[in-house]
This record gives structure tokens, C-alpha cells and sequence, in this order.
């Protein structure tokens, strides 16, 4: 043994070893780095929306409608009741569509041909391009009926809520235990018995959030209501007219030069995210009480 | 499943005493009826997706076939959008939409890769859940706001601290000043890229995140064991093992910012011109519809479906690609 040699690989080892070390610390600082700006930039957004919306926010807010351009006043009202029917008529219309269609697809197709193909459509549609979405319903129920009106609105908004509880709803029945569907079975349950009053009613907190999920996704959506529901300056509950809805508001009302506008924009900002982040917030809770069961 | 369905077939089969009676049967008949129409019904509905991504097809292919009657397949290349004149082309929208989308994704790819890797690697435990939670809550934040953001308060800033010294300082530049000239009021294709990627960020973040997390321990443990440190782990096993479903999350991302209106249409510029530099002003697909769908008719409006069958296309496209990369991945985990 030449102890020139042993000193030589020695040397060589402890450089590689730090090079090693000095890499690994450069990996973990920027990726630490990331995740403060990504930190960051949610902070950010929302300091910046919760002062400008909390300067905005007042009781007429609630009260009084739209303002017309350059007035002082007014508030946002139309638009939230615009926005809380459409998405309460969407809710009604897309919960037993989705539902049933994802126990459809949990419960009786198995590995089909057509539900393998239906679940992957399910999954772009997810993440389709909402406007898209929005062209498509005004060619058949706006340019069809010949005005626009809040159903199309719905309809536009219900386009993007079914695939999300149907996902969802196939998913949490997938977590049903088989036991408990062959216990049913073996009492002489029928099919669809097992499939409504067992199976899903097991699953009833994550089917839950699932729809919450997507109540918390059409809320904010403005892209596919400019083309269907337009907006209405005026207070209107009729849904066979255009209707006014917070996502169209804040979108026209930020653009515009009007001082008045841009702060309601920020009012009417503030109450979306804030829903959209309780909506989700509120679904968490109930998936932690299903993991909890 | 494929218990019950051998089970369920006879449901009165189930014989306490003797045999079945009449009423037995008759139940076990009307059950029988039940469970077809039932089983009937969910299947409509779900077929209901497929119809209506059929439809949105045929629909909006329909409404654009003037204009691709009129332009054929130049449509795609031409540059020029001109509303009087009744001349469009779709390269204006499609440079602006591919641009904006690009520059989002990367910037937003390395930062998605940096969470992920903190969350599952070296974040104390006691922070991942209530940071992951603040990833996914991002994601969730409506895109009006982020384009809210962008205009109000990212815009004027981005004017003052990035493109007029940027310019001053590398718009003179041979070869590359030209991508550094034009105008400094903030909007424009990168800054619509900029916003785009905050916008991703969060979603192709939590993707990498879960994905990252099917390792199996054991193949982390023993690549830890073996000395390696933990930017070894994730460069050499932890990435490679992931490959696919990093892949897809990305495309993912990619399909969103592709289609994405309010967050581009607020800070782009939404000029119908080819954009010559980074700074100039352009407009997406998406966001030249927000901005024209109201005013237009005809013709116009024909083009402009033209526009969203053509952004349908493409993201229907990265989309299935993403989904085929997720589900290798997925198929990859249970071997």
C-alpha cells in the first residue's frame, strides 16, 4: 500500500463529496426559493384584493343596482342575484345529472369500451377552454331563441359543473368497501337499491364535495356568461332575459375609465373569491370527516 | 361490482321456506323492471358528456364554415384581421395564444418543480399539509382576479422595473434587441405570459405534487441509504420514475393557459397585430373573442367561431395527450 495513493483517492472523494453537497444545496435553496414566491404571489394577490374590496364594500352594495357609467352610487345587486340564480338553477340541474352518471359509471359499466372513452372525455372537458363552452351554447340557445337570456347562462355554467361532480361522484364510490355492496346484495337488495340508498349514501360527504367543488368552479367563471347571459344594468329576476351576473360585472366594470366602476369591480371581486376560497375551504372539511369515518 | 352483478341477477332467489310465492315473484318482477330503468337512465346521462362534446364539435364547426368556406385552410396562416374589409386570418391569435402560453409555462415549470419538490421532500412534515392546502387554495382562485391583478397592479410596476430598464439595457443589443423593443406601458405578450404562469403555477404544482408522492418509499429509502443526497433522490429516481405523470401535469398546465380568456384578455394589449417583440401588445384566440363576440354579426361572427373551433382543436389535443401521459403513469404505478 502506497500511502501517496490512499491520500490521492481520499482527496478525490472528499471534492466529489462536496460537489455533491454543493449541488444538493443549490437544488434545495432554489426549490425552497419557489415555494416562498409562490407564496409570495398568493399573498400578494390577496392583499391586494382585500384592500381594494374592503375599501369598496358598503351596505349599498348589497342594496342598490348597477350604477350607470360615470354616476356615483350604486351597488351590485342585480349582478349577485343574477349570479347566486344562475348558479343555484345550475346546481339543481347538474347535481342529479352528474350524480347519476357517475354511479352509472362506478357502479354498472365496468370496463366498457364507451365508459373508458366517456371517462376520458369527462377529463378534457374538465379543463376545456370555457369560452369554448360559452360559443357552443350560444349557437344553440342563443342565436336559436334569438336573445340572450340567464337559462343560457345556466346551461353554459351546468357545461362545466357536470363533469366535475361526475368525476368526483365516481371517484368517492369507488372508496365504497365492496363488503358493503355484497352485505346489501345478499339481503336481496335490487341493484339500483344498493346503488342510491348503500352506496351512494355511504359516499354522501365526498359526492359533497364534489358539488361544492364545482359551485366554487362556475362561480368565478366569466368567459363562457358573456356570450349567454350578457348583463343587464337593471335589477331583473326573469331568466328569459339577459341577465346580470358579478364574473360579466367585474369584467366590464374594471375595464371601464369610471372611477365608481373600478371600486364596485373590487367589491364584486372580493365576494367571489371570498366564496370561492369558503366553498373550498368547507369541502375540505367535509372529505376530512369522510377520511375520518 | 362484478359480484353484484351475478348476485343481483336473481334477487328473489333468496328462499327462506319452501317456494317462491306469488308475491315474491311479482316483486322480484317489478324490481327487476326498476333496476333495467335505472340502469338505463344513468347510462343516458353519462352518455350525455359524449353528446355534448359531439355537439360542441359539429356546432361550432357549423357556425365557422363560412369563414373556412371563404379562406380554406389558409385561414390558419393568414396574417391579417381586418373588420371593415372582411379579410381575417387566424395567425395573429394563434402567434399570441402559443406565445403567451409558452412563456407562462416557462416560468411556471421550474417554480411547479421547485414546490413539488419542497412539499415532498424537504418540507417539514408539520407544513405540508397547511402549504399544500395554500397551493391548491391559488389554484382555486378565480382567473378574473388574476387578471384583475395583472392590470391594476402587476402592469404599472412591471412597466417600471422590468421593461424600461430591460430596454435600455439590451434593446440596443444586435441579433436579440428586436424581441426587447416596442412600447413599455406594461401590457403585451410577456406580460400576459407572466401573468399566465402565477395563473398555472398553482395547478401544475399540485399535479407534480401528487405525482411525486406515488413513489414508492422504498425506492426513495434505499436510494437514501445508498448515500445519495436529497437532489440526487429527486434528479436520478424520484424524475425518472415520474417522467409521464410530470409530462402530463405540464400538458395539463398547458391545456388551461392555452384557453385561458380573463387572465390574458386584461393585460395582452389586444392588438390585431403580429406582435414584433416581447413587450408589443398582441392578443389570443380567447381573448380576441371576449373583446369582439359582442359587437360582432355575420360574417364577423362566423370568423370568430372559426377562432374557437380552431383553440377547441388544440386543446382538445394537448389535452389528450396529458390525459394518455397521466394514465400511463398511473398504469406504471400499480406494477
Amino acid at each position: 500500500m502506497k500511502p501517496s495513493i490512499e491520500t490521492s483517492s481520499m482527496e478525490f472523494n472528499q471534492q466529489l463529496y462536496k460537489k455533491r453537497q454543493r449541488s444538493n444545496a443549490i437544488g434545495l435553496t432554489l426549490s425552497l426559493g419557489a415555494m416562498v414566491l409562490g407564496l409570495f404571489v398568493l399573498l400578494w394577490i390577496l392583499s391586494v384584493l382585500l384592500s381594494n374590496g374592503f375599501a369598496a364594500l358598503d351596505w349599498n352594495m348589497f342594496t342598490q343596482s348597477t350604477p350607470a357609467p360615470g354616476s356615483e352610487g350604486g351597488g351590485l345587486a342585480n349582478a349577485i342575484v343574477g349570479s347566486l340564480m344562475m348558479v343555484g338553477f345550475t346546481v339543481l340541474v347538474s347535481t342529479p345529472i352528474g350524480v347519476l352518471a357517475g354511479v352509472y359509471l362506478a357502479e354498472y359499466s365496468g370496463q366498457s369500451k364507451t365508459a373508458e372513452l366517456t371517462r376520458f372525455v369527462t377529463d378534457i372537458m374538465l379543463s376545456a377552454p370555457s369560452i369554448v363552452l360559452g360559443l357552443f351554447v350560444y349557437a344553440i340557445a342563443v342565436a336559436t331563441v334569438g336573445n340572450f337570456s340567464g337559462w343560457a347562462g345556466s346551461l353554459a355554467l351546468s357545461l362545466i359543473a357536470v363533469p366535475v361532480v361526475v368525476r368526483t361522484t365516481e371517484n368517492m364510490l369507488r372508496l365504497v368497501p365492496g363488503s358493503l355492496r355484497e352485505a346489501a346484495f345478499a339481503l336481496g337488495a335490487p341493484r339500483w337499491k344498493v346503488s342510491t340508498m348503500v352506496t351512494l349514501r355511504a359516499a354522501r360527504s365526498g359526492v359533497m364535495t364534489g358539488l361544492l367543488l364545482a359551485v366554487a368552479r362556475i362561480s368565478g367563471e366569466t368567459a363562457p356568461l358573456l356570450f349567454t347571459a350578457l348583463n343587464n344594468q337593471f335589477f331583473s329576476t326573469n331568466m328569459n332575459a339577459p341577465m346580470a351576473n358579478l364574473p360579466v360585472v367585474i369584467f366590464q366594470f374594471a375595464l371601464s375609465p369610471y372611477e365608481n366602476w373600478v371600486r364596485l369591480a373590487w367589491g364584486g371581486a372580493l365576494l367571489i373569491t371570498l366564496s370561492v376560497l369558503i366553498l373550498n375551504v368547507v369541502a375540505r372539511v367535509f372529505l376530512r370527516e369522510k377520511n375520518r369515518v | 361490482m362484478s359480484v353484484g352483478t351475478t348476485m343481483s341477477s336473481q334477487p328473489a332467489s333468496v328462499k327462506v321456506t319452501g317456494a317462491p310465492t306469488k308475491s315474491m315473484v311479482s316483486i322480484a318482477r317489478r324490481q327487476r323492471l326498476q333496476d333495467i330503468f335505472f340502469h338505463r337512465l344513468t347510462q343516458s346521462l353519462s352518455l350525455l358528456v359524449l353528446a355534448a362534446l359531439l355537439g360542441i364539435i359539429v356546432s361550432l364547426f357549423i357556425y365557422a364554415w363560412p369563414a373556412f368556406h371563404k379562406f380554406g385552410v389558409q385561414f390558419i396562416w393568414r396574417v391579417e384581421w381586418d373588420i371593415v374589409n372582411e379579410e381575417f386570418g387566424a395567425a395573429i391569435a394563434i402567434v399570441g395564444t402559443l406565445a403567451s402560453a409558452g412563456i407562462a409555462l416557462l416560468i411556471a415549470v421550474p417554480l411547479a418543480f421547485g414546490i413539488a419538490l419542497f412539499l415532498t421532500e424537504t418540507c417539514p412534515v408539520w407544513l405540508r399539509r397547511p402549504l399544500g392546502t395554500a397551493v391548491e387554495l391559488l389554484a382555486a382562485v378565480p382567473s378574473i382576479i388574476y387578471g384583475m391583478f395583472g392590470l391594476f397592479v402587476f402592469a404599472p410596476l412591471f412597466a417600471d422595473y422590468f421593461q424600461m430598464p430591460v430596454q435600455k439595457l439590451l434593446g440596443s443589443m444586435p441579433l436579440a434587441g428586436f424581441l426587447f423593443g416596442g412600447s413599455t406601458n406594461g401590457f403585451g405578450i410577456l406580460a400576459a405570459g407572466i401573468v399566465l404562469a402565477f395563473m398555472v403555477l398553482p395547478f401544475v404544482a399540485a399535479v407534480m405534487r401528487d405525482v411525486f408522492e406515488i413513489v414508492p418509499p422504498i425506492l426513495r429509502e434505499s436510494a437514501y441509504g445508498l448515500g445519495c443526497t436529497t437532489w440526487e433522490v429527486v434528479r436520478r429516481v424520484v424524475l425518472p420514475y415520474t417522467q409521464k405523470g410530470v409530462i402530463g401535469g405540464v400538458m395539463l398546465g398547458l391545456g388551461r393557459a392555452l384557453g385561458e380568456t380573463m387572465a390574458v384578455t386584461f393585460v395582452i394589449g389586444n392588438a390585431n397585430r403580429m406582435p414584433t417583440s416581447l413587450f408589443s401588445p398582441g392578443t389570443s384566440i380567447a381573448s380576441t373573442l371576449a373583446n369582439e363576440f359582442g359587437e360582432a354579426a355575420d360574417f364577423h361572427l362566423s370568423t370568430l367561431f372559426a377562432l374557437g373551433f380552431l383553440l377547441f382543436v388544440i386543446t382538445f389535443v394537448v389535452l389528450s395527450a396529458a390525459k394518455i401521459m397521466l394514465l400511463r403513469a398511473e398504469k406504471a404505478k400499480g406494477l
